[in-house]
């Protein structure tokens, strides 16, 4: 048979031989974006951060100095604002690990094949909202005669108002599917033999979860983390909806942006959560939790 | 030649070389500052209107130029393609800041502008002077609105005004007692209303601090509250700093505003009027007032393009939105006062133009409109030099801590 096979054949074929180039044109789209889109905006980021801002004209005046860096580091309100940022950061993460495991667990372990599915969606619902529109409920649930207040007031206790306090209840809310979903997915993937194992080796419930669960999915737990994490960092809607007088570093940004327009210090305060998490990452890569996404 | 000279002395003007021009090179910038301290660049007005152009690049504030795609009966925009031809684009945008940065573009014929806008545009060269005798309805605008600090410069009308408003103290009937007339609740250490008040959340929130202290602390010396020398603005940040631990909130979005004095949460504070006309619909017993000390608020100015291809539909879109019944409808839509003299005859709820004190002029007078703070000082002096938006916008970070 000598027939000449269809173009589409060869071209298959010719692809078929070469792996590399296959790979290599599979890949470029997408590596194209990141590298362009996504790396090519953190690089305009690092380099704006080093420019200033004409204020009365408002054009971005492309000389190069370290102003806005000394500004960031040697005014002491900026230190105080990220270390309030990380600080909500962290206890948003903690809070959601702690009300996420048990919840994860029941799905994974406990929970029959069809209440699980059940279970999911139930986790994934309040994710089909809208942020604003959560962020403005937890508003009414938080306000002076907001039912919080009611529900409280026969045992004498009043709500914690707008702050700290209810911009952290917010934020725990917004993100814990975020943390249920990984830890879910991470005690699926733990045999049940290995609990079973356990017991049987004469271990009791707090010794299993201690020496077996925990250290297996403690890469699902980080995993979860760095979604709370990151989006606590860079949050600036709850805050200014429940914040009350408080702000975190996103506000800091928008601020600059949107009322002085002065991008290149906007720039400048925006690379600290960049390097926060960078810290961050790299901290976590260790542990494997980056395999787990 | 002599463009390129002009255009260099305006350059110096805006550049805020203080040293270099502002005080010892006046002499090679030509012509001496105006009032507002700076040189615009030297741009002519229409002398007279050709044909409609048939298009028209419209950047206004949401709800100032309604074509009925938000709510079919709000529309003035249609008219006003059938009357003249002009097809009508609309951008709204949502701060004075985002106008700045569009009208750079070129790519919009006018703008509405607010006072802390309309100098950075006149600055730059952004926006030219109007012909105010091409347009026929700016002989009823109310007189205490024109060839004003934020529409003029050395009596060159830069626009025509379109609405103001000012940024009143409100308060919750039920729970402040005595009627206050004064800004001294919102600012008093011994406040009785500590941790309920509310209070404006941006940099141009320090001019009402200012405002303050000039009635408070006349041995500062202030005489314009967006004109703040170091010592007065030091003043001004740590009477704010001070007022922080009794503020229940800072507000931006003026919906946030209505619900937080509706429930209670915030009992005193200051507002706009159309704040307290929504919250006041919705049950919550609320009065308002400007102060003894006088307020800050917001003048809005039309004004047109120095790159604009559509000039004569540019000045038929500025006379008529500026008509006694536009201006009425946009006013009453917006909740502010129109600045059309004969507006308020047509206003559909006529109560509204005593609540917004259209005819008012000593309540207008009573006003600071919101002007950007440069560091040449707008109330005139050159010894020293003023707080820019700049240095305004990291004390409000600093502020707010």
């Amino acid at each position: 048979m000598t027939a000449v096979s269809p173009p589409s054949r060869r071209v298959s074929a010719f692809f078929h031989r070469k792996p590399r180039l296959r790979l290599g044109m599979l890949l470029s789209a997408p590596m194209l974006w990141l590298g362009l889109a996504y790396l090519g905006a953190l690089a305009a980021l690092f380099i704006t951060a080093f420019w200033s801002t004409d204020v009365f004209t408002g054009k971005v005046v492309t000389d190069w100095s370290l102003d806005n860096f000394v500004t960031l580091f040697s005014d002491s309100v900026y230190r105080t604002i990220t270390l309030r940022t990380v600080g909500i950061a962290l206890l948003v993460t903690v809070i959601d690990a702690v009300i996420a495991f048990p919840m994860a667990f029941a799905m994974a372990k406990l929970a029959s094949p069809r209440a699980q599915r059940l279970l999911v969606i139930a986790v994934m619902t309040p994710l089909w909202a809208s942020y604003l529109v959560k962020a403005y409920a937890w508003r009414t649930l938080l306000s002076g005669n907001g039912v919080l207040n009611w529900l409280l007031k026969p045992f004498g206790g009043t709500g914690p108002g707008y702050g700290v306090t209810a911009t952290v209840i917010t934020l725990c809310y917004l993100w814990l599917p975020y943390m249920i979903l990984p830890i879910y997915a991470g005690l699926e993937r733990l045999p049940d033999s290995l609990v079973d194992a356990s017991g049987d080796l004469g271990a009791r419930t707090f010794r299993t979860f201690r020496s077996v669960i925990l250290p297996l999915t403690f890469p699902a737990i980080v995993a979860g983390s760095i979604f709370t994490f990151s989006l606590s960092l860079g949050d600036y809607i709850a805050v200014k909806i429940v914040g009350g007088t408080s702000q975190m570093l996103g506000n800091v940004v928008y601020d600059n942006i949107g009322a002085a327009n002065n991008l290149p210090f906007a720039a400048t305060v925006a690379l600290v959560p960049v390097v926060i998490m960078l810290v961050y990452l790299a901290a976590v890569r260790r542990t494997g939790a980056l395999d787990n996404l | 030649m002599k463009n390129r000279k002009t255009l260099l002395a305006g350059l110096c003007g805006v550049s805020l070389l203080l040293a270099a021009c502002g005080t010892s090179g006046s002499d090679s910038a030509g012509s001496a500052p105006g009032a507002q301290g700076f040189t615009p660049p030297k741009l002519a007005a229409m002398t007279q209107l050709g044909q409609p152009e048939g298009q028209l690049n419209v950047l206004a504030w949401p709800g100032y130029a309604e074509n009925g795609s938000n709510d079919p009966k709000v529309n003035w925009v249609t008219p006003f393609e059938q009357q003249t031809g002009c097809k009508v684009n609309v951008k709204p945008f949502g701060t004075s800041d985002e106008a700045v940065t569009l009208m750079k573009t070129g790519q919009y014929d006018v703008v509405s502008a607010s006072g802390d806008a309309s100098l950075r545009l006149v600055a730059s060269g952004d926006v030219e002077p109007v012909n105010t005798a091409l347009v026929p309805n700016y002989n009823d605008v109310y007189p205490f609105l024109k060839n004003k600090s934020w529409n003029s410069v050395n009596n060159v009308s830069y626009g025509i005004p379109h609405g103001w408003g000012a940024n009143v103290l409100t308060w919750r009937t039920d729970k402040v007692s005595p009627e206050p007339t004064s800004w001294s609740p919102m600012f008093d250490q011994n406040s009785p209303y500590k941790g309920k008040i509310i209070a404006y959340d941006s940099p141009i929130y320090i001019a009402d601090a200012a405002v303050y202290l000039m009635a408070h602390q006349p041995d500062l010396g202030i005489k314009n509250p967006y004109a703040l020398d170091d010592k007065q603005f030091n003043a001004a940040v740590d009477l704010l700093k001070k007022q922080r631990p009794q503020v229940e909130e800072y507000w931006s979005d003026y919906l946030k505003e209505t619900q937080s004095l509706k429930s209670g949460d915030g009992t005193i504070g200051t507002a706009w009027q159309v704040t307290v006309n929504l919250a006041k619909s919705e049950g919550a017993p609320l009065q308002s007032t400007v102060p003894s000390e006088g307020a800050t608020g917001w003048s809005d100015t039309w004004m047109v393009s120095a790159k604009s291809q559509h000039k004569t539909c540019a000045y038929k879109w500025m006379d008529y939105i500026v008509s006694p019944k536009v201006n009425a409808q946009v006013a009453e839509y917006f909740g502010e006062a129109p600045a059309n003299s004969k507006a308020c005859a047509e206003f559909e709820d006529k109560s509204l133009c005593d609540t917004y004190h259209a005819n008012d002029a000593a309540y207008a007078a009573k006003i600071q409109y919101w002007t950007t703070p440069i560091p040449q000082c707008l109330d005139g002096r050159t010894d020293v030099k003023c707080k820019d938006y700049g240095d305004w916008t990291r004390a409000w970070t600093e502020i707010k801590g």
